[in-house]
Parts: structure tokens; sequence; C-alpha cells
């Protein structure tokens, strides 16, 4: 059986777009409205943002729209309601990202069981060490079809790298440079050339950029030699300001992938 | 490396006491803290740093500091009660026992930028002055709350040179100013990250104790001389992060004879919402890179706690208290605002000494425990009350 994650990147290897939102911003039930919106435009993966009260590896952006959606009364259990309602209304991967603290006091298996029945497709859990992800998330992982998808940095030897792959399914995220997220690249890494290196030492698994992403042109490098990226603070910030979501978000979404339409028809 | 096995728990290769500690941070500290978990031991147990350190902490810290007898304490609680007294080192309180030593450890690993959390100013302190003292360039991060009330440490490191940066988010106290350290750190990766209590990632809460468990080795040593044996019947110290009572407990874990006694925050009472006593209200979960007990809702939102004492006003403790109040080797018992600006007053009267507002917790339980009059208790003196001067003022009747 392969899941919603494998088939997207059977289909399509390049200039796959994800974008995040976080749960329950800047309204309880925005996941309703915006993902939709996602489904009928040209984005490629949805991922959403279990709000926590103490993002450690965000920046302001994401922080803010955590502490609104809180402030919302966002819940995991909303979350798992939201997603069902809209599973029979998207194809689109679904992952969730956020802290392991929430998967521990909702348990472990109650959390990993409430994304198989809800449709989620996979995680992504930025604090949690491959060896706690061996010991007590992987069998569940598995009984319950998940993809599971570790970061890497520009900094990860690549051994590491490689070892953090292998223990991945559907994708793995490689961070564009070591920051918090919404960061701009102050130093701008050789990504092509780690890349490269990951591919000489045998990586299979589909990669895809994120952190920093804002923009047409930070996605057309970002796609270089990846299968596409991850934009998630830009998104949130247009989500913040815009009046009419059903006008801005595709507008948004067309801006990110003009150049690389360009691209293709060269 | 491997498995270390102190008298009374065993700190594994991974940083676990039990279940608890371990390091949960993102990929993108894991270089960092990964050179720190391969070095610090190498480094800390090599003859030279111990030398050297053990040479600052006597000329320029003061070591060893007294183990005092308070007569009137003790004529009023009809026990032997000795003081620890950390209160009397250079900057002020036992954090620069760990400041110092990190500071060193640092500039072994090559490292030129510092940065450091801060509560109620006193680790800020302690780390600005080890960097001044090292020629090292210092980042302090406070909480916005905590800079009006603990102003004279804000000025004090800013005179010792370091830049401070307020910390904005939450309740705006140590819990947020350790988030904004971490989040820097992840942006700074070339800087190093000295924190001020036995929290945070492994291997920090197993450093900072080795650092901090000087307290209890002059204690035994002190107490042979004046008692004639090692080991007192209590000793009694603070808990913000734990990393006083981790360093006064250290000696005496799993010796069978002396009771270990934390005392939490208790702020304006256990069931009133106010309150930073994690072991009574909180439950596992993981802060700041650490498994341990934390208080938080039933979603996992770690929540806001209170305490007058900006150093002890902090929602987790060290993994490895967590661990010795599950296998019941320690006591925590809890002492509220009131109690312990009555047991700080009582101290200035009875000692003639002024106590940090953390330290004050400690005695504020002296009256809810039962001593035999033989009974050999050591508090533990963890700072003075220089900078609390306008709490007190504005509570003094
Ligand atoms: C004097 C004093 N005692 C105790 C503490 C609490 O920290 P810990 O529990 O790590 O000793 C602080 C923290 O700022 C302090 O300044």
């Amino acid at each position: 059986m392969t899941t919603r994650l494998q088939q997207l990147f059977t289909k399509k290897q390049d200039h796959n777009l994800s974008l995040f939102i976080t749960a329950g911003f800047p309204k309880k039930e925005s996941l309703l409205e915006i993902i939709p919106i996602l489904e009928s435009s040209d984005c490629d993966m949805i991922e959403i943002g279990i709000p926590f009260s103490d993002p450690l590896a965000d920046g302001p952006i994401i922080q803010e729209s955590s502490t609104l959606a809180l402030n919302n009364g966002m819940t995991l259990d909303l979350i798992f309601k939201q997603v069902k309602e809209l599973r029979s209304k998207t194809s689109k991967p679904i992952l969730l990202m956020g802290y392991l603290n929430s998967l521990l006091k909702f348990g472990l298996e109650d959390f990993y069981s409430a994304c198989f029945d809800s449709g989620v497709d996979g995680l992504i859990i930025p604090d949690l060490p491959l060896i706690e992800f061996q010991l007590n998330h992987e069998s569940f992982v598995k009984k319950y079809k998940l993809d599971f998808v570790f970061l890497i940095t520009p900094e990860t030897e690549n051994k590491r790298a490689i070892e953090l792959a292998n223990n991945s399914s559907g994708f793995i995220y490689l961070v564009s440079s070591n920051s918090t997220t919404g960061n701009s690249n102050k130093n701008t890494h050789d990504l092509n050339k780690k890349i490269n290196e990951l591919k000489e030492m045998g990586l299979k698994l589909p990669l895809l950029i994120g952190f920093g992403i804002k923009n047409a042109k930070d996605f057309e490098n970002a796609c270089g030699s990846s299968n596409g990226a991850i934009i998630g603070s830009a998104f949130i910030q247009l989500v913040k300001n815009s009046n009419d979501l059903k006008k801005d978000i595709p507008q948004f979404i067309q801006s990110i992938k003009t150049i690389s339409y360009d691209h293709s028809i060269k | 490396m491997q498995t270390q096995t102190i008298k009374g728990y065993t700190v594994t290769e991974e940083g676990y006491y039990g279940n608890f500690g371990g390091a949960y941070i993102p990929e993108l500290l894991y270089k960092n803290v990964q050179e720190l978990t391969e070095n610090y031991l190498k480094i800390t147990e090599d003859h030279d740093f111990k030398t050297e350190l053990n040479k600052l902490l006597h000329d320029y810290v003061g070591r060893p500091t007294p183990l005092y007898l308070a007569k009137n304490l003790s004529k009023k609680y009809k026990a032997k009660i000795y003081l620890k007294r950390e209160d009397l080192n250079h900057t002020g309180s036992h954090k620069i026992n760990n400041a110092l030593g990190q500071a060193l450890l640092a500039k072994k690993l090559g490292k030129q930028k510092i940065i450091a959390e801060t509560g109620a100013g006193q680790h800020g302190v302690a780390t600005a002055t080890a960097c001044a003292l090292l020629g090292l360039d210092c980042t302090v991060f406070m909480g916005e709350v905590d800079i009006l009330r603990q102003a004279p440490n804000v000025a004090r490191m800013k005179m010792l040179g370091a830049k401070i940066i307020p910390a904005t988010s939450g309740t705006k106290t140590l819990k947020d100013a350790t988030n904004e350290a971490i989040r820097y750190w992840i942006n700074n990766t070339d800087s190093y990250y000295i924190i001020g209590s036995v929290v945070g990632p492994h291997p920090y809460p197993d450093m900072v104790t080795r650092f901090q468990s000087i307290i209890s080795k002059e204690i035994k040593k002190q107490l042979v001389s004046l008692e004639g044996k090692e080991d007192p019947d209590y000793i009694v110290a603070c808990i913000g992060g734990g990393s006083n009572a981790a360093g006064a407990f250290y000696s005496f874990i799993g010796n069978g004879v002396t009771k270990l006694i934390g005392v939490e925050a208790e702020g304006k009472g256990i069931t009133s919402g106010h309150t930073a006593a994690t072991l009574k209200v909180g439950s596992t979960g993981i802060i700041h890179g650490s498994k341990t007990f934390l208080m938080q809702t039933k979603d996992g939102q770690i929540t806001e706690p209170y305490s007058i004492s900006a150093g002890l006003d902090y929602p987790g403790i060290g993994p490895l208290h967590a661990y010795l109040c599950e296998t019941k080797q320690a006591s925590y018992l809890s002492a509220t605002d009131e109690e312990s600006l009555t047991a700080a007053f009582e101290l200035m009267k009875l000692e003639g000494i002024i106590p940090a507002l953390e330290s004050a917790h400690a005695f504020a339980v002296l009256d809810k425990l039962k001593f035999n009059s033989t009974d050999v208790i050591v508090i533990n003196l963890s700072g003075r009350g220089d900078k609390d001067l306008d709490t007190y003022l504005k509570n003094y009747k």
C-alpha cells in the first residue's frame, strides 16, 4: 500500500509546494476555510501546525500564530475533528507538525490512531530524538500506516543525515539554514552541494527544503536540486493580512510558482 | 562516555535519570549539544582544568564558603542549624560556581560568544562576571518583568559589559528568557549557552550538578571538623530549576542518613493558580529539551508560574529532582510568598543576615519539620538579599 505522500512524489518529482498553517489561526475554524482553497489551487501538500505554548524552533510569526490559536481555544482534539471533516474534501497529503509534549499529553497511541482515523498522512515532530522515535513511536507509525519525516540541516553530518533519512518515510525535510522558522537566510549554505553529496551516499527519499522561503525566487532556488519547498511564515503572514482568502491564497501560490512555469516552458 | 553511577542515582549515556532527562532538541541544536556531550567530561575531569577552576573558586570566588552554626535560629527551632554560606560567594550566590565552570569550559572549546538566561539576575551577573574575567562576549536574556523587579542586577550586568536582551513573550519571566536564549542559540550556533540551573537538554543537568557539587563536598569536610561526622540529618535547599539543591544534596544522596529536603515556591498557594510548585501541581512532559515534571494544561500547554521570587518563578524542575522525588530519595515541600517573607525577616532579626528571596523559601519550612534536639540541619543559604531590597521594603511591617 502506498501512502498519499508516496503517491505524490511518484507522480510529481519537482516543484512541489507545501504550505504550512497553524491550526486555529487566525480563527478557530480557519482550517475549514483555508484547506478547501488549497485543494483547488496549485499547492501540493498541506502542513498543519499543532499550536504549542513554547515553540522553541519557531520565529516570531509562527510563535504569534500559535499564541493566537491557543487563545482561540484550539486543541488537538479539534484539529483531528477538523481534519476528518476536510479529508473528504481534499486528496492532498496532510501532515501535522508539532512539538512532542502535545503528543505525550494526548497519549502516544491515542495520537497516532487519531491521525489514522482522521486521515492525517504524516508527522513532523522536530524535538523528537531519533532514539526515542525508534523506541516509542516507530511501531505506531507503522501500525497506523503513517509517514514520519525527520529534519536535517546544512550542519547535519552526512552520515547522520542518511541515518535520519533511513528512518523517515515520505520525504526528508532539509532546513535551508541553521535558524528558527521565518528567518531570512543569513548565511546561504550551498544546499545543492549537500544534496548531491547525500544522493551520492545513496539518498533515495524525496527531499523538500523549508525555513525562510518567502517568494518565487527563494522557491525556485530551493527547487534547484530538491523535490520542492515548504513555505510557512510567509504564508501565515499572507493569511494574517488578507481580507479575502479566496482571492489572495491562489494569487500567492501563483506568484510563488510563476518562475517555475516560465522555467518549464523554456 | 559511559553511564555514570553516583551513589543513589545513575545518569545514562543519553542523560536519563530513570525516566527523566534526555535531550529533546530540534536537529538545529544537535551539533552544538553533541559537541558538549562528547567533551564536557573529558575537559572538566582533566587535571589542569580542575586545578585552574579550583584556584579561581578559591582566590576569586572566595571558596570554601563558611558553614556557620546559627545559634539563635538553632535555639528557636530546637536543633543544631548550620547555614552553608553561598551568599558570601563573589557576586552573591551559588550561581558563580556553575557560571565560572562553564565559561572556562566554553573557552577550552574555543567559544568566544556566551549567552545565558536569567531570572533573578544572579545567574546573569555570575555569567557576566565570569565573561569579564575570561575575556568573553556576554549576552543575557531576561524577562521584561524580571528586569523591573531585579533592577540592581540589571545595572550590575550592564556595568560588567553584558548585553541584556529583554524577553517579551509569555509572562516575560524565566521560562520566556530561556526560550529566547534557546532560539538565539539556534540562530547563532557559534555561541556557547551557559544554562543557569540543572535544567535543559543533556548534558546540562549533569554538568551543572557537577559544578555545584562543590557545595556538598565542602559541607562534608566542614561537618567532620565541626561535628565529628560527615553526614547531617537534614539538608534543606530552595528549588527553582534545582541547581543549589542538587549541589547541596549531591554528596549525601543515597547515604541512608541524611533527609534531603527541597523547597519549591508555592506563590499564593497550591490551589490558587498562582504558584511555581512544579512537583505539586505538575506532571511529566518536555520543557526546554528535558523530560521532567512541569506545569501544564490537560492539552500539554506549559502554564505560567508565579512566585514573588524571580529565581523560583519557573514551571519546570531539573530531571534529577523529578527522579529523586519519584524514587522518594528526597522530599519536596513548598513555601508561600508570605511564609518566605516572614522567614526572611526572622533571619534578619535573629542572625543579622539578609537572604535572597529564593533562599528564604528554604528557611520557611523550618517550622513544618519535626527535629530532635540533637539533629544536625544544614540549610543552603543560596544567595544574599541585596537584589531584593525593594520587595523587602514593600513588605516590611
Ligand atoms: C539566590 C538564588 N537561589 C536559588 C535560585 C534558584 O535556582 P536553583 O534552583 O537552580 O538553585 C536562584 C536563581 O536565580 C538564586 O538567585
